[in-house]
């Protein structure tokens, strides 16, 4: 078998684990889900149709309200394999690579899922004016997607550190920023008649090209997170 | 560095100032001509603090290579000066915009992309202070410096073209952007600010260093206190 398909084999394995491991416990979709809904619910209160908040600052609060959720959840992957004291089991059976891509389809497939149930709710909540229904399902999960890119190696080096929960928080905005803004900037534009795909374009590009830099960026260094 | 050097570079900076207050001619087409006299002061530091971030991803890289600590020990130069030079940005452009645009803050892209760049190296700041073990901070740290840098790149290069600035963006290096006088004093200034930045960079490497040795001799001294022997 090549060596490229033992990687892939490795990263399914890991995802196929953690995913195992999440519907036992549900510890992280418990954390993100419920962070989410929360907010949602109070931005809900506060935010209500007669409060008469322009679009497009509901279109920041929704992207504030996803990457603050994802903060709390998404450095569980290698946090529970340091406080469990697997990590070694692990560094031991599957390369830096499998690890590292395993841990990321994870972590993309919670961003998903986190997407999935809470931004229904957050539109129905909020009456969000969607008028580009396609656009905004579009910037929606590439921009859930770009998330997750961004943060699994700071996650990784989380882990490794003291003071994890806030750690995370403090070292993953910067690295997230970028698809963020431009997520920000995208559903604006999914909200407006006059906006549209054209208005757009720019941002699905930089999203797909942030994601295209970042994730290799991440294998790169990750080796050197992981390993001892 | 040299005494030489280090005079010629206070001459050639107390020239550079001298000749962009007086000899500089106003800039037509701003508000206050005579205020845009500190883009010569601020376009330099702006650059500079790019090279400075720029120097410590490649220290960072440098140091994922090799493991030798001295390359840690400059990527963490490299940052610090490149987050004094952020902040001298800042408040120079700060006060311009002040001058040309009303306000001090307005949320251009350009404004807001150099606070988010200090946030980045404020959390690579932090993460430094997180981690014990030298080993294992200068390692964590490479990597996040190497994650942070290509959210640097969008925040520098990309983010101020797609949203409307009131900054603007091709004149340093297009031949028509620049009045010639001020190209001049602009990269005059710059090239006694690199002098600068250069002296800043080994005082503060043989600080560093210094510091290294001494724990080292107290360690030293540590291990060679007979254990035991004393009653």
């Amino acid at each position: 078998m090549s060596r490229s398909s033992g990687w892939a084999r490795e990263a399914q394995a890991v995802f196929a684990k953690d995913c195992l491991l999440e519907l036992r416990t549900r510890v992280a979709l418990g954390a993100v889900v419920l962070f989410a809904v929360t907010s949602v619910v109070a931005a809900g209160f506060a935010l209500a149709p007669p409060s008469g908040v322009a679009g497009d600052v509901k279109a920041a609060l929704l992207w504030v309200v996803i990457f603050f959720a994802a903060v709390a959840g998404l450095s569980r992957v290698f946090v529970v394999e340091e406080e469990t004291r697997t990590a070694d089991a692990l560094r031991l059976a599957v390369s830096p690579v499998g690890v590292f891509v395993g841990k990321l389809a994870f972590n993309t497939v919670l961003m998903w899922v986190l997407c999935a149930l809470t931004v229904p709710l957050y539109l129905v909540l909020l009456e969000a004016p969607v008028v580009h229904w396609g656009l905004f399902v579009v910037v929606t999960f590439l921009g859930s997607t770009a998330l997750a890119c961004a943060t699994t190696a700071v996650a990784a080096i989380v882990a490794k550190a003291s003071m994890r929960g806030a750690l995370f928080g403090v070292l993953s905005f910067p690295v997230a920023l970028p698809p963020l803004l431009v997520a920000i900037h995208g559903t604006k534009a999914a909200w407006m008649a006059n906006a549209g795909w054209r208005a757009a374009i720019g941002d699905i590009q930089v999203l797909v090209g942030f994601m295209l830099v970042i994730v290799p960026a991440s294998l790169l260094v990750f080796e050197h997170i992981w390993s001892d | 560095m040299s005494t030489t050097t280090k005079v010629l570079t206070g001459v050639w900076i107390a020239a550079v100032t001298v000749a962009a207050f007086t000899w500089l001619p106003p800039a037509q087409g701003f508000r206050n001509p005579e205020s845009a006299r500190i883009v010569v002061f601020h376009v330099p530091c702006a650059v500079l603090t790019f090279i400075a971030f720029m120097a410590n991803a490649l220290y960072s890289w440098k140091y994922l290579r090799s493991r030798n600590p001295l390359a840690d020990a400059k990527a963490n130069i490299s940052a610090e000066l490149g987050m004094l030079f952020a902040v001298l940005a800042t408040v120079t452009g700060s006060l311009f915009a002040m001058e040309q645009w009303g306000s001090p803050w307005n949320w251009d892209p350009r404004e807001t992309s150099i606070v988010m760049l200090m946030l980045v190296y404020a959390a690579y700041f932090v993460l430094r202070g997180s981690v014990e073990e030298k080993s294992k901070r200068a390692r964590l740290s490479a990597a996040y410096a190497l994650l942070a840098f290509p959210a640097m790149v969008f925040l520098i290069w990309i983010f101020p073209r797609i949203v409307e600035s009131l900054h603007p963006t091709n004149t340093l290096f297009s031949r028509t952007g620049l009045d010639p006088a001020y190209r001049v004093t602009l990269w005059g200034f710059f090239a006694g600010l690199v002098s600068v930045y250069v002296w800043m960079f080994r005082l503060r490497l043989r600080v560093e260093l210094a510091e290294a040795r001494l724990r080292e001799r107290r360690h030293s001294e540590l291990e060679m206190e007979p254990i035991g022997a004393q009653p």
